[in-house]
């Protein structure tokens, strides 16, 4: 298959790539392309411009800065993967990175790519709502947006088409006992979610919930923080009826739409299914069995 | 606002990447696919094209990404993007006329059945073999779910992996010299 004509743009700095986006208005930005390239190839998208930021340099790493995680531009599904900082402060991203397609995607493309493409089934958008991350955006000038307010719909988030998100910052997850799991439901090896749950929770001392997230997504236009649940469990020394509860709540909160992995009925399920379990194996983590 | 005109817009340019040792330098459209360069331009064609969406694994190649080899699928890579980059293909694995480790082992191990996902299974286990030198079986799985055996051949694949990778580990030389 091969995608319309366009012409490609390969600049050298962010400041660059930032003008060409305010000069070329029908351009994409191109970091690892595992969206992009195969919806240019089935004509789905057919830019006249790809800005491919691929060589600008600095814009792939991890770095611990106070009590954040930053996660760059051009960070690989991979990087993360095998990153023993992550897997160290933020296990449930090394989780939800092992479980996006295969190792050879993994390879290219990238947490920030993904997040800015907004794909209602990706798995990263459930982690950084779940992880109350800060999406750092560069156009004109800075502006950071929450995740909770970053996704809007399918496809679409507060980025303006001038716009790059250059970094996510995480905050680590903080107290005396704290479990953190991304659990995803697959019809296939490397498939889409038909659901993904991702779980962190914070514990006292007295075994009370002090900080809880949870993000859903694929169950729905846009990923979604399942804050209803998350009230359900917040403040309460958790027991499996509680959690059953909460797993009701998100599932409650799905909007699914039934396609070839499941009806709507059967995903609105799924997620009450996931999200227990989700937050069962969180628990576990922290070290508290229910 | 210097905006090309339309009849410029994507014209050819040209294109060096280094396959296998050997630098190869065409004219290209930004939209050729790195696929087509190795075999159409190349002439390298024991990169195979199966699905052509991202899924089968068919076209995967070996790509030095910031001086680490890592596997990548050449359908969803424009040939633009290796501009000076390195490139392994299945025709560069042997040397001096001796097979790679993961070749003799899919002979031996009757890794192959129609031959048509070979390369890009051998070049995924290689890459895979570069993250996890000492792999279970499973995880050897989990590094190749990313390539289709339409004969579903998977049982003598994943035995022909393990002996690669054990032949590998004996022998200390590194998946890619």
């Amino acid at each position: 298959m091969i995608p319309r004509r366009f012409e490609y743009l390969a600049p050298a700095t962010l400041g660059q790539a930032l003008g060409m986006l305010r000069k070329y208005r029908d351009a994409k930005i191109l970091s690892g392309g595992m969206s992009l390239i195969p919806m240019m190839k089935l004509r789905l998208v057919s830019p006249q411009y790809v800005i491919d930021i691929n060589n600008i340099k600095g814009l792939n790493y991890i770095k611990a800065v106070g009590n954040t995680i930053r996660i760059g531009a051009l960070t690989r599904h991979a990087d993360i993967e095998h990153s023993p900082i992550i897997k160290a402060k933020l296990p449930m991203l090394a989780e939800a990175a092992s479980v996006i397609a295969d190792q050879q995607v993994r390879n290219l493309g990238t947490f920030c790519g993904s997040l800015a493409h907004a794909d209602p089934a990706a798995d990263w958008p459930a982690t950084v709502l779940a992880l109350d991350a800060e999406m750092v955006i560069r156009g004109a000038g800075k502006r950071v947006v929450k995740a909770s307010k970053f996704f809007r719909g399918p496809f679409e988030t507060v980025l303006k088409p001038t716009e790059i998100l250059t970094e996510v910052s995480i905050p680590i997850p903080n107290g005396p006992k704290v479990g953190q799991a991304y659990l995803k439901f697959e019809r296939k090896a490397g498939d889409f979610a038909t659901v993904g749950v991702a779980s962190s929770i914070v514990l006292g001392k007295d075994n009370k919930v002090s900080k809880i997230g949870i993000g859903v997504t694929a169950v729905a236009p846009a990923p979604y923080k399942a804050v209803e649940a998350e009230k359900i469990l917040l403040g309460k020394e958790p027991t499996a009826e509680l959690v059953e509860e909460a797993a009701k709540a998100a599932a409650a909160m799905s909007d699914p739409s039934s396609d070839l992995r499941g009806s709507a009925e059967y995903k609105r399920e799924m997620t009450r299914v996931f999200t227990r379990r989700s937050l069962k194996k969180a628990l576990e983590r922290a070290g508290i069995s229910i | 606002m210097a905006v090309k005109k339309a009849a410029e817009i994507g014209s050819k340019r040209p294109v060096t990447i280094e396959i296998n040792g050997t630098k190869y330098t065409y004219d290209v459209e930004p939209r050729l696919l790195l696929v087509h360069y190795i075999r159409e331009y190349a002439g390298l064609t024991g990169t195979h094209i199966g699905c052509d969406t991202t899924n089968c694994g068919a076209c995967t190649v070996l790509m030095d990404l910031n001086g680490k080899w890592k596997a990548i699928k050449s359908c969803t890579y424009f040939a633009v993007q290796a501009n000076g980059k390195r490139i392994i293909t299945i025709e560069g694995l042997a040397k001096d006329g001796e097979l790679h480790p993961l070749q003799k082992a899919f002979w031996e191990h009757h890794g192959l059945q129609c031959g048509y996902c070979t390369p890009g299974m051998i070049l995924a286990a290689a890459g895979y073999l570069m993250i996890n030198p000492n792999p279970t079986e499973m995880e050897v799985r989990h590094g190749i779910s990313g390539n289709l055996c339409r004969c579903t051949g998977y049982q003598n694949i994943v035995k022909a992996i393990l002996a690669a990778a054990e032949e590998i580990r004996n022998s200390g030389r590194p998946v890619i010299e």
